[in-house]
C-alpha cells in the first residue's frame, strides 16, 4: 500500500513539475517569440512636452542720450530690470514673456552718432558702432528737443535692431524709478513692434489653440502664409496659351537675381529656398473670361478666380527633386483673341496690379501685351516682358506667403523702409520669433501624436532608427525651448528646425506601416489546436491536487477536533 | 517558317504562355525541317532594315532668325519694388533685334512605314535640344523653357549623364516587321549612366527610380537590387563622354509592367506643345492602345552642340512607336489614312518646333505599282537607315502648301497589288524555356544570322532573377551542330534575394546559321511572402538583349552600279558597311513551385494535433499511478462456480 501512496505522490510531483515548466519556460518563450520589436521611447518626456510651457526672453537695451536724464539720476544707471508677463492660453499651453531691460547712458561715440542730421544716418552710424544680437532690441532715448524725428512722431524704428524714442522731459519725476516706470509703456510698445506681440505668438500657435483667441486679422495673415518648413521651392511659370501669336521672352534669371534673391538671402537663416522657372505653352485658365463691351476688354470677376487655378495646376508639375512645399507664381499672358484681360475685385473695380494670390499656394498675374503690337505687326510677335513690373507684384505676394506681414505701426511710429535688402533686421527677428514658436508647437504636436499612436496600437514595430529620431526630436525640442528661455533666438530657431525635421522623419517613416496585422480570432484559431490539449490535463491535475490538499486539511481539522 | 509565324500571330491575342511556348517549340521544329529548304533558297535581303538614326537628310535649315532673349532692361538692384503695383513706365520693347540663336530648340517628326503584312508602323520622334550643362557644379540650372522642368531637375539632382527609359506594350515581331527604329523590350526598361563623380550610385539609382515612377506614373519602384544589373559591355553611352566604367551604369527591366493611358499622359506633358498642336495631336490614347504594338520612350543624353563639338548640349528625345494592324481590323482592306489610324488629321506644326515633318516610306513603291499615296508630295529623300537605302516622301508641316485647300493633311495610302514576301532581317533571336516538372528547366536562346556569307559577332546579355538558379557549367553555345566558344564571357552569379544573375558573352555567329545558347537552371522555393498575388500566373524573366554590328545590306548590294560610279564601289565604305542593332527576345514566363497557400494553417493544425496527442500520452505516463489489479476470474470459471454453489460443492 505504501508503494502505491509513493507512486501517487510521484505523479503529483510530476504534474506540478510540468506545470512549473510550462509556466516558467513555455509562456516566456511563447511571449518572447511572438512579440513585436518595440524600441524604448521617452514617453515621459513626450508627455511633458504635450503641455507646452514656453518662455520667451527678450533683451532690451535702453540707452539714455545726453539731455534726457538729470546728472544725479545718471549716476544711478546702469541698472537692469526684469519684467515678466504670464499668459495661460489654454489648459495645455502657457506662455511667459520675460523682458530683460538694461538701462545705461550713451557713450560718447553714440552721442556723436545721434547728432547726425537725420534719423536714417543716425541709425546707420549706430549700427556701425555695435552690432546687437539676434532677437534683441536697442532703444535710444533722445531728448524732446532733438530734430531727428518729425514733430508729431515719437518713435523711429530703423533698418536694424535699433529704435529712437523721443521722451518727454522727466520734470516732475524726481526718482529714477518714476522715470523708468513712465518710460515703460513706450518701451514695451517698441518691443512689441520689433520683436513679437502676444497676438503674433498666438497666431503662430493657431494649430494648437482654439481659433477664438486669435484676432481675425492675425489669423488671416497666418493662414495666408505657408506653413513653416525647413525649405521652400519657389517656381515662376510663364503661361503662354498662344505661342502662335506671341513669342514671349522674359529675363527671369535677371529678375530673380535683382528682386527675389536679396529677400531670400536675408531670409536664409529661416529656411532654404530654391528658385526655378519654366515656360508652359498652351496652358489656359480654367474659366472663360467675359467680354465687357463698356471697356472693350475681357474681365475675370473675383468670384470666378477660385476656378482658375486647378486646371493650370495639372500642367505645373510637382517638384521632382524635393518634397518641400512649393510656392507658385504664374504670369499669364492672355492669347491674342482674349486680350486685354482684367481682373475685377468684389466691388467690380479693376485691380490695378491685375494680379491675385491664393493663400499658401502662390500668386497669378495677368500681363496684357495687346498694346505692344506694332501697327503692321505680323504674328508671332516678339514680346519682351517688363520684369520690373512683374517682379514687383511677385515680390509683394512672396512676402505675404512667407509671412512677412506688413506691420501696422502704432500711432506716432516711423518705420524706416527696409531698402534694397527687402527686409529689416527686426522684421526678420519678428519672423524668427513666430517661426520658432510655430516650429516648436508643430514638432511637439507631431511627436505627441506619434507617441500616442504607438502607445495605442501595440502591433506596430518600433525600430531603433525611429526611436533615435524620436529622441533626437525630443532633445532638439527641449534645447529649442531652453534657448527661447535664454533669449538666443538664432539657436532656438535652429533647434526647432532640427526638431521638426526629426519628428517628421519619425512620423512618416515607412517602417511604421509595415504592420502585420493579425486579428485576434485568427490568432486563437492557430493557438487553440496546440494550447487546448496541452492545458486541459495540466489544469485538471492541478485542480485535483488542490482539492486533495483541501480535503486533507479538512481531515486534519476534523482530527484536531 | 511562315507557317510558324502565322501560327504565332494567331496566338498573339491569347496571353497563354503555354501556347506561346508550344509555338516557339513548333517553330524550332519547323526550323529543323526547313533548314534544307533554306539553303537552297537564294537569299535576297533588304526588307525592313532601318537605322537608329532618324532620316535626317532633308532636315530644313535650323531657323536661327528667332530673336533670342535680348538684354532685357537691366534692373538696377537699387530698390526692388515692394509695392504690389509699380508703374510700368517703360513699356517692354517688342521684338528686340539681334539674331541670337535660342539656347534650346525642338523638332518633331513622324515616320510611317507600310509593313508587308499590311500593318502600318508609325514612329514619332520629338527632340528637344538645350545648350546647357546640368552637371556643371556651382551653378544650378533652374530656368527652363522648352526642356521639361521635372526631367531637368532629375538630371541635376541625381547627376545623371544619360537616361533611357521605355514602356512597351506588346512584342516587336522582327520576323514580320523588320527592325524598329528604336528597339525596346516588352514592359519597362530603364538604363542610366551616372556621372563619374557620383559616390553612392546605388543610393542615387534607388531614389531616381522612385522619382521616375512618380513622373511616369509607372510601377518602376519595383526596381531594386534584385533586378538591377551592371552590364559590362552591352550598354555603352550613346551620347558624349568617354566614361565606360560600368560601375556608373545601372540597367533594369520590368517585363511585367503594363503600359496604358496613365503612362501616356505624363509622357505627353513633357512635350513643349503638349498634345495641343503639331504632330502630338495624333496621340489619342484610345487609338494608340488599340494596336498590336505600342512603345513610348524617353532618351536623354549629352550631344555635341555643333560640328566642332566645342560645347555640349542636352538632347531629350521622346519617341513613340506604334504598329496598327489595320489589315485585320479593317476587314481585310489594305488601306489606311491618318484619320483612320489616329482619328485626327494634321492641321499645323507645333509653333515652337524648328522643324516638323512627316515621312512616308515609299522604297518598295518607286513607280507606284504597289500602292497609291495621296496627297502626292514632290519632296523625296533617301537615307541609309539600318543598313538599307530607303526612299521617303516628305511632308513639311511648317509650309502652308502641305495642307492644301482643306487646311488639313490626311495622308491616304491604298494598296494596289499583293505585297511580296517580307524579307528576313539579318539578325533576329528568340528564346524559350524547355524542360518539364517544377524542379529544373533549361533556357534556350536562338540567334539567327541570316546573312548569306558574312559572320559577325554579337553581344548577348541575359539577366535572370535569382530564383532561377543557373547551372553555369551547363552553358553551351552551339552553331551548326558544332560548339561555338564565346570569346568573352562575363558572368556574375546571383545572390539570393540580393541580386540577379548577369551573363554577358560575345559570340561569333557563322554566316547563315542558327546559334543556340542553352543553360540549365533550378527553380528555387520562395518564402511565402515573396510570392506575387497571382503566383500561378508564373514569374517573368526579362528579355535577352542582343547587341551587334550587323553588316549592311547596302554594302552587300552587288548590282548598285547603275546608281553609283564604278570607282566608288569597289571597297565597301566604312560608315555604310555595318550598322548597330539591338534585338530583344521575348520575355519568359516561368512557373515556380507554388504551394497551396492555405497550407500553413493545415500544417499548424496537423502538427499541433500530433504534438498534443504525443504530449497527452507522455503526460499520462508521467502523472498517473498504475496499480496491479486483481485479475478477474474467467467467464468459464465463474459459470463453474455458480453451478458448484447450486450443487453445494466447494468453489474452485
Amino acid at each position: 500500500m505504501a508503494s502505491i501512496e509513493a507512486e501517487k505522490q510521484r505523479g503529483k510531483y510530476a504534474a506540478l513539475a510540468i506545470a512549473a515548466v510550462v509556466i516558467l519556460l513555455g509562456i516566456p518563450l511563447w511571449w518572447k517569440t511572438t512579440e513585436t520589436y518595440r524600441a524604448w521611447l521617452p514617453f515621459s518626456q513626450i508627455s511633458e512636452l504635450d503641455s507646452l510651457q514656453l518662455q520667451l526672453s527678450v533683451e532690451i537695451e535702453v540707452v539714455f542720450s545726453r539731455g534726457t536724464l538729470s546728472p544725479e539720476l545718471q549716476s544711478k544707471v546702469p541698472l537692469s530690470q526684469t519684467r515678466e508677463q504670464e499668459n495661460q492660453v489654454d489648459g495645455k499651453t502657457m506662455l511667459r514673456y520675460r523682458y530683460e531691460t538694461k538701462y545705461r547712458t550713451a557713450t560718447i561715440m553714440e552721442e556723436d552718432a545721434l547728432n547726425q542730421p537725420s534719423a536714417e544716418e543716425a541709425d546707420l552710424s549706430l549700427h556701425m558702432l555695435s552690432e546687437s544680437a539676434c532677437g534683441s532690441v536697442v532703444v535710444y532715448i533722445i531728448p524732446e528737443s532733438s530734430t531727428l524725428l518729425p514733430a508729431d512722431m515719437n518713435v523711429y524704428v530703423g533698418k536694424r535692431r535699433t529704435a529712437l524714442l523721443r521722451a518727454a522731459p522727466f520734470e516732475g519725476a524726481a526718482g529714477l524709478k518714476e522715470v523708468l516706470s513712465s518710460l515703460e509703456p513706450q518701451v514695451k510698445q517698441v518691443a512689441d513692434t520689433m520683436s513679437f506681440s502676444h497676438q503674433d505668438i498666438l497666431a503662430a500657435l493657431s494649430d494648437r489653440i482654439r481659433i477664438g483667441q486669435v484676432s481675425k486679422e492675425r489669423l488671416a495673415d497666418s493662414m495666408r502664409a505657408i506653413k513653416s518648413s525647413p525649405g521652400y521651392e519657389i517656381t515662376f511659370s510663364l503661361l503662354n496659351p498662344d505661342p502662335k501669336s506671341h513669342r514671349l521672352h522674359w529675363d527671369i534669371e535677371g529678375g530673380v537675381h535683382s528682386y527675389i534673391q536679396p529677400l531670400l538671402d536675408k531670409l536664409s537663416p529661416l529656411a532654404n529656398f530654391s528658385v526655378d522657372s519654366q515656360i508652359l505653352y498652351y496652358a489656359v485658365l480654367g474659366v472663360n473670361p467675359r467680354f465687357d463691351s463698356s471697356v472693350s476688354a475681357y474681365t475675370l470677376n473675383a468670384d470666378s478666380l477660385a476656378h482658375v487655378i486647378n486646371p493650370v495646376e495639372a500642367r505645373l508639375g510637382s517638384n521632382a527633386a524635393s518634397s518641400n512645399p512649393v510656392l507658385n507664381f504664374l504670369l499669364y499672358v492672355p492669347d491674342a483673341q482674349h486680350s486685354p484681360l482684367f481682373i475685377r475685385d468684389h466691388s467690380k473695380k479693376e485691380v490695378t496690379s491685375n494680379a491675385f494670390h491664393s493663400p499658401r499656394w502662390g500668386g497669378i498675374m495677368v500681363y496684357n501685351v495687346n498694346d505692344m503690337y506694332k501697327p503692321e505687326a505680323e504674328f508671332p510677335v516678339d514680346i519682351n516682358i517688363n520684369m520690373a513690373k512683374v517682379m514687383g507684384v511677385f515680390l509683394a505676394q512672396l512676402r505675404l506667403m512667407l509671412g512677412v506681414q506688413k506691420t501696422q505701426p502704432p500711432p506716432g511710429f516711423v518705420l524706416q523702409s527696409p531698402g534694397s535688402a527687402g527686409l529689416a533686421d527686426w522684421e526678420l527677428d519678428r519672423l524668427m520669433w513666430s517661426r520658432s514658436v510655430e516650429n516648436v508647437a508643430t514638432a511637439s504636436t507631431t511627436i505627441t501624436s506619434l507617441a500616442q499612436l504607438l502607445d495605442q496600437i501595440g502591433n506596430i514595430v518600433i525600430n531603433d532608427n525611429i526611436a533615435q529620431q524620436v529622441s533626437s526630436a525630443v532633445t532638439s525640442l527641449q534645447a529649442a525651448v531652453a534657448e527661447l528661455e535664454a533669449g538666443n533666438l538664432a539657436f532656438a530657431l535652429q533647434y526647432s528646425k532640427e526638431a521638426i525635421l526629426a519628428s517628421e522623419r519619425a512620423f512618416f517613416d515607412p517602417s511604421l506601416l509595415h504592420l502585420l496585422y493579425f486579428p485576434d480570432d485568427q490568432k486563437f484559431a492557430i493557438y487553440i489546436p496546440l494550447f487546448l490539449p496541452m492545458c486541459v490535463p495540466i489544469m485538471l491535475s492541478l485542480l485535483k491536487i488542490a482539492s486533495e490538499i483541501r480535503q486533507r486539511r479538512a481531515e486534519k481539522l476534523a482530527k484536531k477536533d | 517558317m511562315g507557317l510558324g509565324q502565322t501560327l504565332c500571330a494567331c496566338l498573339k491575342g491569347l496571353n497563354v504562355i503555354a501556347l506561346r511556348k508550344a509555338c516557339a517549340v513548333l517553330m524550332v521544329v519547323l526550323v529543323q525541317i526547313l533548314r534544307s529548304h533554306w539553303s537552297l533558297r537564294r537569299l535576297s535581303l533588304g526588307g525592313g532594315a532601318e537605322d537608329v538614326e532618324k532620316p535626317n537628310d532633308v532636315t530644313g535649315p535650323v531657323s536661327s532668325s528667332e530673336p533670342g532673349q535680348s538684354e532685357s532692361a537691366a534692373v538696377s538692384s537699387g530698390g526692388p519694388v515692394a509695392a504690389p503695383v509699380s508703374e510700368a513706365d517703360e513699356p517692354a520693347e517688342a521684338a528686340a533685334g539681334g539674331a541670337v540663336s535660342p539656347p534650346d530648340q525642338c523638332d518633331e517628326e513622324l515616320v510611317l512605314r507600310p509593313l508587308r503584312s499590311g500593318d502600318i508602323y508609325a514612329s514619332f520622334q520629338f527632340r528637344t535640344q538645350w545648350d546647357t550643362d546640368f552637371l556643371h557644379h556651382g551653378k544650378k540650372v533652374s530656368h527652363y523653357r522648352l526642356f521639361p522642368k521635372s526631367l531637368g531637375q532629375v538630371l541635376s539632382k541625381f547627376s545623371v549623364r544619360e537616361l533611357h527609359i521605355s514602356f512597351t506594350q506588346g512584342y516587336w515581331r522582327t520576323m514580320q516587321w523588320g527592325q524598329p527604329f528604336i528597339p525596346s523590350p516588352p514592359g519597362a526598361e530603364l538604363w542610366v549612366w551616372f556621372h563619374n563623380t557620383v559616390e553612392d550610385v546605388d543610393g542615387n539609382w534607388k531614389e531616381l527610380v522612385n522619382v521616375l515612377s512618380g513622373i511616369f506614373c509607372a510601377s518602376l519602384n519595383f526596381i531594386d537590387s534584385t533586378n538591377t544589373v551592371q552590364p559590362s559591355a552591352s550598354f555603352k553611352p550613346l551620347g558624349l563622354g568617354n566614361v565606360t566604367d560600368h560601375r556608373f551604369l545601372r540597367y533594369a527591366t520590368l517585363p511585367r509592367e503594363i503600359v496604358c493611358t496613365e503612362n501616356l499622359t505624363p509622357w505627353k506633358k513633357l512635350l513643349p506643345c503638349g498634345s495641343k498642336a503639331g504632330l502630338a495631336v495624333l496621340l489619342k490614347s484610345e487609338k494608340l492602345f488599340h494596336s498590336s504594338f505600342h512603345s513610348q520612350a524617353v532618351h536623354i543624353r549629352p550631344v555635341c552642340k555643333d560640328w566642332q563639338c566645342t560645347s555640349t548640349a542636352w538632347e531629350l528625345r521622346q519617341t513613340l512607336n506604334v504598329v496598327f494592324d489595320i489589315y485585320t481590323s479593317g476587314q481585310g482592306k489594305k488601306e489606311w489614312s491618318l484619320f483612320k489610324m489616329f482619328s485626327r488629321t494634321l492641321t499645323e506644326a507645333c509653333p515652337l518646333a524648328s522643324s516638323s515633318k512627316v515621312y512616308v516610306d515609299v522604297t518598295d513603291n518607286p513607280e507606284g505599282e504597289l500602292f497609291d499615296l495621296s496627297p502626292v508630295t514632290p519632296l523625296l529623300s533617301t537615307a541609309v537607315v539600318l543598313g538599307d537605302r530607303r526612299t521617303y516622301s516628305v511632308y513639311d508641316l511648317t509650309k502652308k502648301e502641305t495642307f492644301g485647300q482643306l487646311r488639313s493633311l490626311n495622308l491616304v495610302l491604298r494598296w494596289k497589288g499583293e505585297s511580296g514576301d517580307m524579307l528576313r532581317p539579318l539578325l533576329h533571336a528568340e528564346r524559350y524555356v524547355a524542360g518539364f516538372g517544377l524542379q529544373t528547366g533549361e533556357i534556350h536562346t536562338l540567334i539567327y544570322n541570316n546573312h548569306p556569307y558574312r559572320a559577325f559577332p554579337v553581344l548577348l546579355l541575359d539577366s535572370v532573377p535569382w530564383y532561377l538558379r543557373l547551372y553555369i557549367h551547363t552553358l553551351t553555345v552551339t552553331s551548326k551542330t558544332r560548339e561555338n566558344k564565346p570569346s568573352y564571357i562575363h558572368y556574375q552569379p546571383s545572390k539570393d534575394r540580393l541580386r540577379p544573375h548577369l551573363l554577358e558573352m560575345l559570340v561569333q555567329l557563322p554566316p547563315h546559321s542558327v546559334t543556340e545558347v542553352t543553360v540549365q537552371f533550378e527553380r528555387a522555393l520562395l518564402k511565402w511572402t515573396e510570392y506575387t498575388p497571382d503566383p500561378n500566373h508564373g514569374f517573368y524573366v526579362g528579355s535577352s538583349v542582343i547587341s551587334a554590328l550587323v553588316p549592311s545590306v547596302v554594302a552587300m548590294d552587288t548590282n548598285s552600279t547603275q546608281e553609283r560610279p564604278l570607282f566608288s564601289s569597289f571597297f565597301p565604305t566604312k560608315e555604310e558597311s555595318s550598322y548597330f542593332v539591338r534585338v530583344y527576345t521575348e520575355p519568359l514566363l516561368v512557373n515556380l513551385p507554388t504551394p497551396d497557400f492555405s497550407m500553413p494553417y493545415n500544417v499548424i493544425c496537423l502538427t499541433c494535433t500530433v504534438v498534443a496527442v504525443g504530449y497527452g500520452s507522455f503526460y499520462n505516463l508521467l502523472t498517473r499511478t498504475f496499480q496491479v489489479e486483481e485479475p478477474s476470474q474467467s467467464l468459464a470459471k465463474r459459470l463453474a462456480n455458480v453451478i458448484r454453489r447450486i450443487r453445494g460443492v466447494p468453489l474452485l
